[in-house]
């Protein structure tokens, strides 16, 4: 039965050793974890009822995994989800399962390494105002120049399905890094996330808007739904959002991710909600774009002079990892990007399968 | 330019344009698309180089 607004989603189909491992390990009925004795294994295994236990994946399989590759993606997200909204038939305790938490710790580490490997080193101040510079024209790696200029409708519902894994939980990921800033970031950052979760109004939750837009464009708009269809790319981009927001030792990346979005939102969004109107989209996804062209105006304002202005006086040592979480997340969009213009390019799906044409699967 | 919301703006032909949002960013440029609201429109240009995507609202 295909779930219902409101429910958990489904457990995604695994992608490989590692997120079978934990695909398993949560499909399997929820069996008290011992929290005592503790595991002392550095990688405790999957308990598993029954006469075969699950094999874990060994720290070494978890270290020769390829960093971005849909498998240790999915195996990461669907740890991250435990935090969120969990999924169908998944305890909800199995979030702080000691077992679960030891493999996310190494799949973590694979992936920040590979980030530190791969990011350019440049300061924060000098990456934002780098962010703050628009091309005259389209450079050809730009996913919303490409969908004003000649994105069709079946593109624009690619794209809206994918961002629908972080457009359903919009700012979600950043809400948890509140507790951890103090002053001017603090005020600035809980005055965005206001703005986001819809200042009071639940129909103006941006969630919410983008789950009018999926309507708009015949997408099911159940949280989660989407999780299959999405390539390796498109699940990085929100791992690293929930790495970033749920570790308090990256804050200062959290923060640097935040003014990213924020500070590259307003222009793209403008392309996209005219791509959107070009097509015949709908009222609903003319509207979230719409939406994001005014009020990322006023964030990208807020989180520079603000949050991480105000983190940075707070903080200074926290510099290189602002600049960190600007060049992370620099990096995997483009990398989505790539994914993507290549795909469309050549007349072919972005997605793992396709989407039903009649927007149902 | 930044101001505390919620504004009423009136504009140059009479016409009142609100927002309620806890800050507003009014267009001083002239160049918005959405005028007299700020849409980025006065940011520098510049030649396409190796540039980063931007893509998420």
């Amino acid at each position: 039965m295909p779930p219902r607004p409101g429910d958990r989603p489904r457990l995604p189909r695994p992608q490989g050793k590692l997120s079978t491992a934990v695909l398993s390990a949560l499909s399997s009925p929820s069996t008290p974890t011992p929290l005592s004795p503790f595991p002392h294994s550095p990688l405790p295994s999957l308990r598993t009822p029954g006469p075969d236990p699950l094999l874990a994946p060994t720290g070494a399989e978890i270290q020769q995994a390829d960093p971005y590759g849909a498998d240790l993606q999915l195996a990461l997200y669907v740890l991250y989800e435990l935090h969120y909204q969990g999924f169908d038939g998944v305890d909800d305790d199995r979030e702080w399962d000691p077992a679960l938490l030891a493999v996310r710790r190494a799949l973590e580490e694979v992936f920040l390494r590979a980030l530190r490997a791969d990011v350019p080193s440049v300061g924060a101040a000098e990456a934002l105002d780098g962010l703050l510079v628009e091309p005259v024209a389209d450079d050809g790696t730009s996913v919303s120049h490409h969908l004003l200029r000649a994105g069709r409708l079946w593109q624009l519902r690619e794209y809206a399905a994918l961002r629908s894994l972080y457009h359903l939980k919009e700012a979600d990921p950043h809400a948890w890094v509140i507790p951890r800033l103090r002053g001017r970031a603090k005020a600035g950052m809980v005055a965005v996330e206001f703005d986001e979760f819809g200042a009071g109004r639940a129909e103006d939750i941006h969630a919410q808007l983008f789950a009018d837009l999926m309507a708009d464009l015949g997408l099911e708009t159940a949280y989660g739904h989407y999780l299959d269809l999405a390539p390796a790319e498109a699940l990085a981009t929100v791992t690293l959002m929930s790495l970033f927001g749920l570790h308090r030792s990256l804050r200062g990346a959290l923060v640097g991710h935040f003014a990213t979005v924020e500070v590259t939102s307003s222009p793209a969004a403008r392309r996209l909600a005219d791509a959107m109107r070009r097509t015949g989209a709908g009222p609903a996804a003319e509207r979230f774009y719409d939406e994001h062209v005014e009020a990322d105006a006023v964030h990208e304002q807020v989180v520079r002079r603000e949050v991480v202005d105000g983190l940075l006086t707070d903080e200074p040592g926290l510099e290189p990892d602002v600049a960190f979480g600007i060049a992370a997340t620099v990096h995997l969009e483009d990398r989505l990007a790539a994914h993507l213009l290549d795909a469309w390019r050549h007349d072919r799906t972005a997605l793992r399968t396709p989407l039903a044409v009649t927007g149902e699967r | 330019m930044l101001v505390e919301g919620p504004v009423e703006v009136v504009c140059d032909d009479g016409s009142v344009a609100v927002s309620d949002r806890f800050v507003v960013a009014l267009c001083t440029c002239r160049r918005s698309h959405c005028y007299p609201w700020c849409d980025t429109s006065h940011r520098r240009r510049a030649r396409p180089t190796p540039a980063p995507e931007e893509d998420a609202p």
